[in-house]
């Protein structure tokens, strides 16, 4: 099963030449195309829409990164599982897929994780009709998750840090976890709220299933690049702070050509490549902001086309927010 | 001769062709190694140069994730280790005694003594070690405070587990299965080969997928259980059972059970003896059952109560306390048992009708009975057809049976994942998994290996 592709990664280790990976950007110029690591199905973050083309919020931050250099993007869909191990090895060159930032992950592992572009926390799903409404009632559940996240680990603190005592039962896809929690093999389904909200919406009777206030970890959730080439994790940081300047400035994308060639802010102008060299410096084109507002928008606009009360996740901005509006969204200026 | 010799030597040493085959195998050899080594140093360098940590001093870390279902895991000291001790020594000395007879010409069923001393070897000297040491003996179970040593050996006890029952119930499905489709009714032949071909044919991850998310998920809610007088509790979340609490009177009887089976043996061997001798049988049921029942229940009376009995009962969201049986392992071990034993059906089924149809007709021409025929004469000589394919059904168990991720059963390789994705030591996690499924192969093909040599035909 999948286990032949965590093995094909510990080949390609074995195998590879030790000279590869000079410059992820020009690997990604050269090739034409960048390879962007994402969930296989998970709506409102990396899903195949009715004609088949791949969207969401992390397929958006890829399609930024695309746009800043300038090439066409191809998706891995990978587990959670797969996924760090795929870009310790190579085979993407950026990963999207909802990973949350961590210590050792930023350590040991040889990654470097960029913006946080999206805080979440994990949530715990449950019946209606069991009639409980805080986390401290749980004892004694039976939780369905999936193998292979910091998920496994929150919840498994979480329940000793209250002395109360849980029984799990463990998924290798999302997907058999919300078949196994939606049967009543569980009485808890536990990921990222976020995570959460999009499996309700795929469930038989979404309205039965509530999530519980609490939540028992910090999630912020970063898109990562391998550790060493300072340039390509640059180019991803400022396109992701770019997309949050934007709806600061007010910046989308129907008005993005127009804001570079009239706005009279020094910053807009700095920051769209109309004066200055702040993006050539980041060795791509003084056109490389236009390209990515245009294709993509700015933050918010990503934000309420996948996750937003509109989306069937039906999420509130809450910490998501600007700075300025009460949230953690908070790019550096652009000088 | 001496010019024969003079042109032997002539013979340039490139053009011997015994010598050209070995240096062609060591060039191999040599190539091998160096791909080897290079593959070595080349992950070293690979994994050093992206900052990757490696080493397995990662194992001795806190895990700190749950695991579904622990096994209790002996601890090695102690009471245990001594009797592992005087169990591997005992297997040794066994098997030198075999060699010393067999240097005899003498067979070990022919000689009491001898087959006293091994009986004692192998099982009375361990047990009784295992006894005087039954205080130092400790297990440790699983907790999210464990080393991820300890979590992998809980995976591995969960994978060894469904692999020994798995082989043993595929066998036993299989003989039945294949015996029908030899019945001479048309009806049980027929439902008995369309079994082999229906299951034969499906994929086992898909087999696995219909009992656990299909069949096993119909089951009641657990408020909604099958509750049969407290004994017996089944529900979408597992079957429950009352479970035995060891009390003070438990090793004096599982001592006395031990006895009685080797009492038994021995009512076995005076009934065979006194049939060749004498022509009778000796009697077998009812002295067994007398030293089957009477002893545990004197050393009962004496000993007081082995066991209490722990009821499961329904507090807050599940059943607690009892035997609880999960849906995961459940499905896992009926699908494997399912599929493979569609294979051991086929094996036996062949087995037994390559077996020339002479020996059958001459064995009813001595007017043994029906089940002798099988027993005695059938069956012996297609166990040798059988047993080869036999063990690479149950490798297949074995390796199969890492599918349980897929259905949320916590075996070596879904722990092993989560260690995995926890400590992000891919290379040496990938590594213990190779090793120990290599490990396992090895242990059951060594196992069929031997008792295909046992049983092969002694040429006279």
């Amino acid at each position: 099963m999948r286990i032949t592709r965590t093995l094909a990664l510990v080949i390609a280790f074995a195998l590879m030449a030790s000279s590869a990976f000079a410059s992820t950007l020009e690997d990604v110029t050269k090739r034409g195309y960048l390879k962007c690591g994402t969930h296989i199905e998970n709506p409102g973050f990396s899903a195949l829409d009715s004609s088949g083309n791949r969207i969401g919020f992390d397929v958006d931050f890829c399609r930024a990164v695309g746009a800043a250099t300038d090439v066409d993007v191809k998706y891995t869909p990978l587990t959670s599982k797969e996924r760090l191990p795929a870009l310790q090895s190579g085979e993407i060159d950026l990963l999207s897929r909802t990973t949350t930032q961590t210590m050792s992950r930023d350590t040991n592992l040889g990654l470097d994780f960029t913006v946080v572009t999206l805080y979440d926390g994990q949530g715990l799903m449950i019946r209606k009709e069991l009639g409980i409404t805080k986390a401290s009632d749980l004892d004694g559940a039976t939780i369905c998750l999936q193998t292979g996240s910091t998920t496994e680990l929150n919840v498994a603190d979480y329940f000793r840090k209250h002395n109360m005592k849980f029984k799990p039962v463990v998924f290798d896809k999302q997907p058999d976890v919300r078949k196994a929690y939606d049967t009543g093999r569980c009485d808890v389904h536990t990921t990222d709220v976020s995570g959460l909200a999009a499996q309700r919406s795929l469930m038989k009777n979404p309205e039965e299933h509530i999530i519980l206030p609490e939540l028992i970890s910090k999630e912020p959730l970063a898109p990562v690049v391998r550790h060493g080439d300072n340039q390509w994790g640059d180019i991803v940081r400022w396109t992701i702070w770019l997309t949050m300047a934007a709806e600061e400035k007010g910046i989308t994308s129907e008005n993005v050509e127009k804001m570079a060639k009239e706005s009279k802010d020094p910053e807009v102008q700095r920051m769209l490549g109309a004066t200055g060299t702040l993006w050539q410096d980041l060795g791509l084109d003084k056109d490389a902001p236009v390209r990515i507002i245009k294709l993509v928008g700015n933050y918010g606009d990503i934000f309420d086309r996948n996750l937003g009360p509109k989306t069937p996740l039906r999420l509130d901005r809450g910490y998501n927010n600007q700075w300025n509006n009460g949230g953690l969204i908070y790019a550096p200026p652009f000088r | 001769m001496s010019q024969h010799a003079h042109e032997h030597a002539r013979v340039p040493f490139w053009r011997n062709p015994q010598i050209r085959a070995w240096i062609y195998q060591c060039i191999m050899l040599g190539g091998l190694l160096w791909v080897a080594f290079t593959m070595y140093q080349n992950t070293l360098a690979n994994l050093e140069k992206r900052g990757i940590g490696s080493g397995f001093g990662f194992l001795q870390n806190e895990a700190g994730f749950n695991i579904g279902e622990t096994a209790p895991i002996p601890v090695l000291q102690g009471g245990f280790l001594w009797f592992l001790v005087a169990l591997i020594f005992g297997l040794f000395a066994s098997r030198a005694i075999a060699v010393w007879l067999k240097k005899q010409d003498k067979t070990i069923t022919s000689n009491d003594k001898t087959v006293f001393a091994v009986i004692a070897l192998v099982g009375i000297i361990p047990v009784l070690v295992l006894y005087i040491g039954s205080d130092s003996i400790s297990f440790t179970r699983y907790t999210e405070a464990s080393s991820y040593i300890t979590a992998l050996m809980t995976g591995f006890a969960n994978t060894i587990k469904v692999t020994i029952l798995g082989c043993i119930f595929s066998t036993i499905l299989g003989l039945i299965i294949a015996l029908g489709r030899l019945s001479p009714n048309w009806l049980i032949s027929k439902l008995c080969s369309w079994y082999v071909e229906l299951n034969r044919n499906l994929p086992v991850l898909l087999q696995l997928f219909f009992w656990y998310f299909i069949v096993l998920q119909q089951l009641p809610s657990v408020r909604q259980s099958i509750d049969i007088g407290g004994w017996f509790i089944l529900n979408n979340r597992g079957l429950y059972l009352p479970a035995p609490v060891a009390q003070s009177g438990a090793w004096p009887f599982c001592l006395a059970i031990g006895a009685a089976f080797i009492g038994i043996y021995f009512i076995f061997r005076r009934s065979v003896r006194l049939l060749n001798e004498c022509g009778t049988p000796g009697k077998i049921l009812l002295p067994s059952l007398a030293l089957l029942i009477g002893l545990p229940a004197l050393v009962w009376l004496v000993a007081g109560a082995p066991f209490t009995l722990d009821y499961p009962v329904l507090k807050g969201f599940n059943y607690r306390g009892g035997i609880d049986l999960t849906p995961e392992f459940t499905a896992l071990l009926v699908g494997l048992t399912v599929y493979v034993s569609a294979f051991n059906a086929e094996i036996i089924r062949s087995g037994i009708q390559a077996v020339s149809n002479g020996q059958r007709e001459a064995a009813r021409a001595l007017a043994l009975k029906e089940r002798h025929v099988m027993r005695l004469v059938i069956l012996p000589q297609a166990m040798r057809i059988i047993v080869p394919p036999m063990t690479s059904e149950y490798l297949a168990i074995a390796k199969n049976s890492s599918l349980a991720v897929a259905i949320g059963y916590p075996d070596f390789v879904s722990v092993g994942g989560t260690i995995l994705n926890q400590s992000g030591q891919a290379v040496e996690i990938v590594g213990i998994w190779m090793g120990v499924y290599l490990s396992i192969s090895l242990v059951i093909s060594l196992g069929m290996n031997w008792y295909n040599a046992k049983i092969k035909l002694v040429e006279r």
